[in-house]
């Protein structure tokens, strides 16, 4: 019995040692955080949210942008909870600072950076990622190709800096070498009967995840934090696929 | 030993600077003037026009109608100012000490300068000759007292030196106005028949005091020597400036970077030393064919580490056309600040950290400018546009909290977008809106939410705000700007909520 116990024990070393040498942040600092996300954390690689990475969202529309936003600033709100400073790169901007706070970030703990071309957007964030004093970067633009996101995931190896790059209204979902693909909707509030727009309600789907599995859910925005909305989950945890499948783009 | 002090009376400062930034004025009648209570009142008249019995104080109008082919121009006052801290700061070759002395004169403490030009005569002819020279009319006197060479600069003979001691003899044929007293005082001693100072002179003080007040004495006492009147010498700036000279002309790229990392050495250790850091810098190279070549930098915050510097002009260097080569490198850092050892630790991170993301700032500046970067602070303000307010500054941090009683959405359109509604009753939400082409129905509402105008500010009709969500789940901002009753108010989408 003692034996198996220990041959348990040397293959979660052995995992963690082949997550680490992937890329990712899956040490001791990547559990500190606690996001919220509740059922999710069992789609990720080691059961939480990846930090040290560069996580990809999609937004086809303009109300999707707004709520994948939305969903990162949550996101957002738990890696800044100690303190520090978050870079925003945006090519055109729509963010409204004041609106930080509602999803628990301070406003002023954002720098904003308007640059007016992908490619210097591109190169702040690079920057940005090799500066391990920032909580997080998050860029939004359009395009970006596969070999300019592997310079960003480079940076972020040895920074151990948490990116989100936020893709807008684009035509073609080429690879990239992020650690996931996420697309966030906005769905219809719950409002239990009562007159009025309830609490900010998404639905939150994982395309892709190195070593984890995809999935959809759906959270509310509640009292500060992400609350999983359970009846409405569709589809739970999908089965994980087969290893030969698995691709690391 | 004895104080000497000269005084340097700038006659026509105001219209000599105008006649030598415009030489076409030189010699010819011209007046500066300013409102005041909606009068155009002379500020200063050239000397040509002194002579005609044109003073300050006059009205415009008047001088008119006296001499219709007068020249008249707007005063800026500021600019006499500063002109005239820029020749206290070139008298300094005469005197350590020079002070200025508002609004058209300059005191030099000369104790023991005059010698050096071989006594105090050629010392006063020099200086009025360079000021001659240079194109102002200027009045100097050498006195033991401040207020004897004021009196003397001013209604005695010009160039005049009054020996140690001998202030009170000069003083006894001079007005009253010659001790510099306020107006009232004068009037009253115009009114009691005192046309020279020798008339009072020998008054006793309890008497001069009970009729004149305190502040006569003073000026007395002063210009006569038995009181101490004290100077405010200028400052100059000091100059962070390093040069370095080269054998053999310089045209690598390479060789640029040695020289600039040498400067930036020296001149990051004179830093350390006087505990000021560099905001501004420029990196100069003179050419061997006569040109000069530039780069400068900028950083958030005074910095005097070298590699860090050095860092932000590396990103420049290309720009340097060493063409035949560069003979010589300067370094100047054209805006210096204190630097403060410990400075409090700002968004409750680490002073490493902080250190850090201004050195990332100053880079992401470096390359694409300061107005790519922006940081917002809350201002107390219900109408949308009004509510942030954008900062340059890294460490400013708010005075008051953010709001959070209402929601802002997270995306704010930059310009509100009109949209066609369908209303059903005046103040109820749209039952659905066209945007894009494409028709949005509305199930859930919150509002209105009334936003009037600051009167104080601006002027126009309110805005009522709601929150939709539409079928899919998308929630927007909408408002309404106006009533419905006079006129058919517009609507527009403002924003979209998460």
């Amino acid at each position: 019995m003692s034996e198996l116990t220990g041959k348990k024990e040397i293959i979660r070393q052995l995992k963690e040692k082949i997550l680490s040498m992937e890329g990712f942040g899956t040490g001791p600092d990547s559990r500190l955080h606690d996001f919220g996300l509740g059922p999710m954390n069992a789609a990720f690689p080691g059961g939480a949210f990846p930090v040290g990475a560069i996580h990809e969202f999609i937004s086809p529309t303009e109300a999707c942008a707004a709520a994948a936003n939305g969903f990162l600033t949550g996101l957002l709100s738990t890696l800044m909870k100690k303190g520090g400073v978050c870079l925003w790169i945006s090519v055109r901007r729509k963010l409204f600072a004041p609106a930080l706070k509602f999803f628990g970030v301070e406003p002023h703990r954002v720098i904003f950076i308007d640059v007016k071309r992908e490619k210097e957007a591109l190169w702040v964030m690079e920057q940005g990622l090799k500066c391990n004093s920032l909580a997080a970067v998050v860029a939004e633009l359009r395009d970006i190709s596969f070999a300019e996101s592997r310079r960003l995931q480079l940076a972020v190896e040895t920074s151990k800096v948490t990116g989100f790059l936020h893709r807008q209204c684009l035509g073609t979902e080429n690879t990239l070498a992020c650690v996931s693909r996420w697309k966030i909707r906005p769905v219809a509030s719950r409002t239990d009967g009562f007159p009025g727009v309830g609490f900010p309600c998404l639905e939150v789907e994982l395309v892709k995840i190195r070593n984890g599995r995809p999935g959809i859910w759906q959270f509310e925005w509640k009292n500060g934090t992400f609350r999983v909305v359970p009846e409405r989950t569709r589809t739970v945890v999908k089965p994980p696929i087969p290893q030969k499948q698995q691709h690391y783009a | 030993m004895p104080k000497r002090y000269l005084y340097i009376w700038f006659q026509y400062l105001a219209t000599n600077r105008l006649a030598k930034m415009r030489p076409e004025l030189r010699g010819k009648p011209f007046l500066l003037y300013a409102p005041e209570h909606g009068r155009m009142v002379i500020r200063a008249a050239s000397q040509s026009l002194t002579k005609e019995g044109i003073s300050p104080g006059m009205v415009v109008a008047d001088v008119r109608a006296i001499l219709p082919s007068v020249e008249v121009l707007p005063d800026e006052n500021v600019a006499d100012e500063k002109l005239l801290k820029d020749l206290a700061e070139w008298c300094l070759r005469y005197s350590p000490v020079v002070a200025t002395d508002s609004p058209d004169g300059l005191i030099l403490d000369i104790s023991g300068c005059p010698h050096l030009w071989g006594g105090e005569l050629p010392y006063i002819q020099s200086i009025t000759a360079r000021f001659r020279k240079g194109g102002y009319d200027v009045r100097a006197a050498i006195a033991e007292t401040i207020g004897a060479a004021w009196a003397v600069a001013h209604y005695g003979k010009n160039g005049m030196i009054i020996e140690s001691g001998r202030q009170a003899e000069v003083l006894f044929p001079l007005p009253p106005t010659a001790l510099r007293l306020e107006s009232s005082t004068l009037q009253r001693m115009e009114k009691l028949g005192f046309r020279q100072i020798g008339q009072f002179i020998g008054i006793p003080h309890l008497n001069l005091r009970r009729r004149f007040g305190e502040a006569m004495l003073i000026r007395l006492k002063q210009a006569l020597g038995t009181m101490h009147e004290p100077l405010q010498p200028v400052q100059p700036a000091p100059i962070y400036l390093e040069r370095l000279p080269c054998l053999e002309p310089i045209r690598t790229a390479t060789g640029i970077e040695i020289a600039l990392r040498r400067l930036l050495e020296s001149l990051c250790e004179r830093f350390s030393r006087e505990g000021k850091g560099m905001r501004t810098g420029i990196f100069k190279g003179y050419r061997i064919d006569g040109e000069t070549v530039q780069i400068s930098i900028g950083t958030n915050r005074a910095s005097r580490n070298a590699t860090r510097l050095f860092k932000l002009f590396e990103l420049k260097i290309p720009e340097i056309e060493p063409a035949l080569g560069i003979e010589l490198f300067t370094l100047e850092a054209t805006l210096v600040e204190e630097v403060s050892e410990t400075q409090e630790a700002l968004w409750s991170t680490a002073n490493r950290d902080q250190a850090a993301i201004s050195e990332l700032v100053d880079n992401i500046s470096g390359k694409l400018g300061v107005q790519a970067i922006h940081r917002y602070l809350p201002l107390e303000h219900h109408w949308p546009e009004s509510s942030v307010k954008e900062i340059s500054s890294l460490e400013e941090q708010p005075e008051t909290e953010w709001r959070t009683d209402c929601p802002h959405p997270i995306h704010l359109l930059p310009e509100p977008v009109p949209i066609e509604v369908m209303v059903v009753l005046p103040d109820y939400p749209p039952m659905h809106f066209r945007y894009k082409n494409e028709v949005i129905r509305i199930v859930r509402a919150d509002g209105p939410e009334r936003i009037e105008q600051e009167w104080w500010l601006q002027s126009g009709p309110p805005r009522d705000y709601y929150r939709v969500e539409d079928e899919s789940g998308a929630r927007y901002w909408l408002f309404r700007l106006g009533l419905y009753g006079d006129r058919k108010p517009q609507w527009f989408l403002h924003g979209f909520f998460v």
